[in-house]
């Protein structure tokens, strides 16, 4: 009897087999997105599977950006790549250079006969992801950028106007030394101090950062990030540590607890950050465009993003390749990223996006959240401020923050820390192009 | 009558050394040539193009004050972290071993945290010494000592020693606690009718008749120090501030899975390989002379 019901199962489920396939298929969705972000991600799938029956997109959690992106690597080495890969900025070069491991979005949607114009996407946002020839490699997902956030009860105790941010450094210290009278441990703090004050800094005021477009030129690009401005920066946060105008909050966003806490009442982090400090600062806040050096540019530039794109990976079957397109058409529908944007704080990627939220009147209510995008889309980028593409970027991250906790300390000077950055830095790029001439020599 | 067992099978001595053997193979020598032949190339994290360059990662290696400092980091981590774990393990070990009433709870205590994985421990540690939120960075404040590890190098060290360590006793412990119990009472004796005081006794008879204990210790120690420790560090201080803290292996790690450095991290572990095996053979043919079985 129970050898019978074993196999009419065994038989029924072989049967079924190749119908269940038939049904849907799979589609492979890496990301790194933990938490709240990640029920939204979850979400966005459920969306999208009940929406159609043809394709079943899976998302899986890989853990932080870092993991997932050697996941991915992982898994393309080993044949078995994921669909979809959310990579983050830093990785970007590494993927572009990689053009045999993926797909370029474009071309997915063409071969998958999905409509599909580069235009459509806000430019300041896909041009981060756009390859030298124009082609649009990978699609934006999470897209932020840095901006200033700043306790309103904070400015209220210390006699400052909680609806008058400070808009340059230098109204930041006069503000900080109010802060520090009126009892605060600490004017303000920061969060990914390399992004935002090195690198945004320096697209903010319109400077180089690297030579070749910050490498959008070519690989044979090398670091200028030891000029005038940067020093200066540098050296002011160095001095206003000690003058505990400035705390720094260590790598990453750990110093998220000093705004949270009301330890530090400002504070400079990504415009994601939104949805995290709403659900745990218990005090007013608002937001406001990253400050600028008044004595540098009379108006700045436009800030850089941060963040993460999907790429799609070479190595799968033509037809679920349709299933991929169709879900990042889906992605990029104006609904999905409107929602997108304004419960997250991350940028909408598409002009209709933005055009919908603007127009259901949402920024009327919440103005600190068009911040960011005023921020990236009130002037044309230029050549210094379209973003950063070097090879080897997450070591070079890793090198700067090193010598920026060295000058911070107070163990070195600004000149020597970006120098040796400098130095350090261009022997990584070198190798990188090595690495990438030898690819070209064997086409 | 060949009162001799002779075991006349050819393959079954192969086989039984096969698990070992296969072990070895696939998770040692293995990766190790892998590393060996990763360390002179240069390859994109694909796996896509790879090109051959001999030994520029080497060269490029030694020309990285970043390395340099690594190394001097290492082996600051590793002394102290093999001093402070083992003295205070011998340290408690010595008050265990004269406890009469209720040694089992003490016992148990001093093993406690050994069940503990590093990265746990790691995190333990780290919420304690948070620089804004932690409890003693807050009891540190009412002296006016600032604790900011996230800065200040000196207390990042300090805290990943005293992470490493605080795990590590329990183990060191164990073994000194076996060690103190397996050395005959009638010597002990004997010295203290001879008259000689505690701390003689601890230098003439416990000591050297603890030394086989002690130099396996060590042995096992530095091990830990040079790889076990990864967690802690992983969770504590990621390396930093200013790579005070970013001890060899981390390196490794670092650079080959977040930095995707693949021919960089590859020259690392095969110069880590040989420095452990020097370690290994110094400590086996000069410290081992002073050990007395």
């Amino acid at each position: 009897m129970l050898v019978r019901l074993f196999l009419v199962v065994y038989f029924v489920g072989i049967l079924s087999l190749p119908f269940s396939v038939h049904a849907a298929e799979d589609i492979q969705w890496w990301h790194a997105m933990g938490g709240k972000l990640g029920e939204k991600v979850n979400s966005l799938a459920d969306g999208f599977n009940a929406s159609q029956d043809g394709f079943r997109v899976v998302p899986v959690y890989k853990g932080n950006y870092a993991e997932t992106m050697t996941a991915g690597i992982a898994a393309f080495r080993s044949k078995r790549p994921p669909h979809i890969l959310q990579v983050f900025e830093v990785g970007t070069a590494t993927m572009m250079a990689a053009r045999r491991a993926i797909r370029p979005i474009g071309e997915v949607m063409a071969a998958a006969g999905e409509a599909f114009d580069a235009d459509e996407y806000i430019a300041s946002i896909s041009g981060y992801y756009t390859g030298s020839d124009g082609e649009m490699l990978s699609l934006p997902f999470n897209s932020s950028t840095p901006v200033l956030y700043y306790n309103k009860n904070a400015f209220k105790k210390a006699g400052l106007d909680p609806n008058k941010p400070p808009k340059t450094w230098q109204q930041v210290v006069d503000y900080s030394k109010k802060l520090l009278a009126a009892g605060y441990e600490c004017g303000f703090s920061t969060a990914w101090i390399s992004w935002i004050h090195l690198e945004n800094l320096a697209a903010w005021h319109n400077t180089p950062f690297g030579t070749k477009e910050n490498g959008f030129g070519g690989l044979d690009s090398r670091l200028l990030l030891n000029g005038e401005l940067l020093v200066k920066h540098l050296t002011k946060l160095a001095v206003w540590e000690k003058e505990k105008i400035f705390s720094y909050g260590g790598r990453r966003n750990l110093g998220n607890s000093k705004f949270i806490t009301a330890t530090c009442p400002m504070y400079t982090e990504s415009s994601a950050g939104y949805a995290g400090f709403k659900a745990a600062a218990d005090f007013d806040f608002g937001i406001s465009e990253l400050p600028y050096w008044s004595d540098v540019v009379e108006s700045p530039q436009n800030t850089i993003i941060g963040g993460a794109s999907l790429w799609v990976m070479a190595g799968h079957k033509e037809s679920e390749y349709r299933g991929v397109a169709q879900f990042l058409k889906y992605l990029s529908s104006p609904a999905i990223q409107a929602d997108w944007h304004q419960s997250t704080g991350y940028l909408p990627i598409t002009k209709a996006a933005y055009e919908l939220t603007k127009q259901s009147g949402y920024y009327q209510k919440h103005p600190d959240m068009e911040v960011a995008l005023r921020q990236m889309t009130s002037s044309a980028p230029t050549s210094n401020s379209k973003g950063l593409r070097f090879g080897h970027m997450a070591r070079l991250r890793d090198i700067i923050l090193n010598e920026i906790e060295a000058v911070i300390s107070g163990r070195k000077s600004a000149k020597d820390g970006l120098d040796s950055i400098v130095r350090s830095g261009n022997k990584l790029l070198a190798s990188f192009e090595k690495i990438s001439g030898a690819r070209k020599s064997k086409k | 009558m060949d009162k001799r067992s002779v075991f006349k099978h050819r393959f079954l001595p192969y086989l039984l050394l096969a698990p070992q053997l296969i072990i070895t193979g696939l998770f040692f020598l293995w990766p190790a040539f892998d590393a060996l032949f990763s360390s002179v190339m240069m390859e994109d994290p694909f796996g896509l193009d790879s090109v051959f360059v001999g030994g520029e990662n080497f060269v490029l290696l030694l020309d990285d004050d970043e390395y340099l400092g690594a190394m001097g980091v290492t082996g600051l981590f590793s002394l102290l972290v093999c001093f402070f774990s083992l003295s205070l393990a011998l340290f408690f070990a010595l008050l265990a071993d004269r406890v009469i009433r209720g040694a089992v709870v003490y016992k148990t205590l001093m093993i406690w945290p050994y069940a503990v994985a590093p990265a746990v421990a790691g995190v333990l540690w780290l919420f304690l010494f948070n620089p804004t939120v932690g409890v003693f960075t807050y009891i540190l404040s009412w002296f006016g000592y600032e604790w900011n590890h996230y800065l200040n190098g000196d207390q990042a060290m300090f805290l990943v020693v005293v992470a490493a360590v605080w795990k590590q006793i329990s183990y060191n412990f164990l073994f000194f606690l076996a060690g103190l119990q397996a050395i005959p009472r009638s010597l002990i004796e004997a010295a203290a009718i001879d008259g000689a005081d505690a701390v003689q006794r601890f230098w003439t008879i416990i000591l050297p008749l603890l030394s086989p204990t002690t130099f396996f210790l060590v042995v096992i120690n530095v091990v830990y120090a040079f790889f076990d420790t990864f967690g802690v560090i992983h969770q504590v201080t990621g390396g930093g501030p200013n790579g005070a803290t970013n001890i060899l292996v981390y390196k490794v790690f670092h650079d080959g899975f977040i930095g995707l450095d693949l021919g960089g991290s590859a020259v690392q572990s095969v110069i880590l390989m040989v420095i452990v095996g020097l370690l290994t053979v110094v400590q086996f043919r000069f410290v081992e002379r002073g050990v007395h079985y």
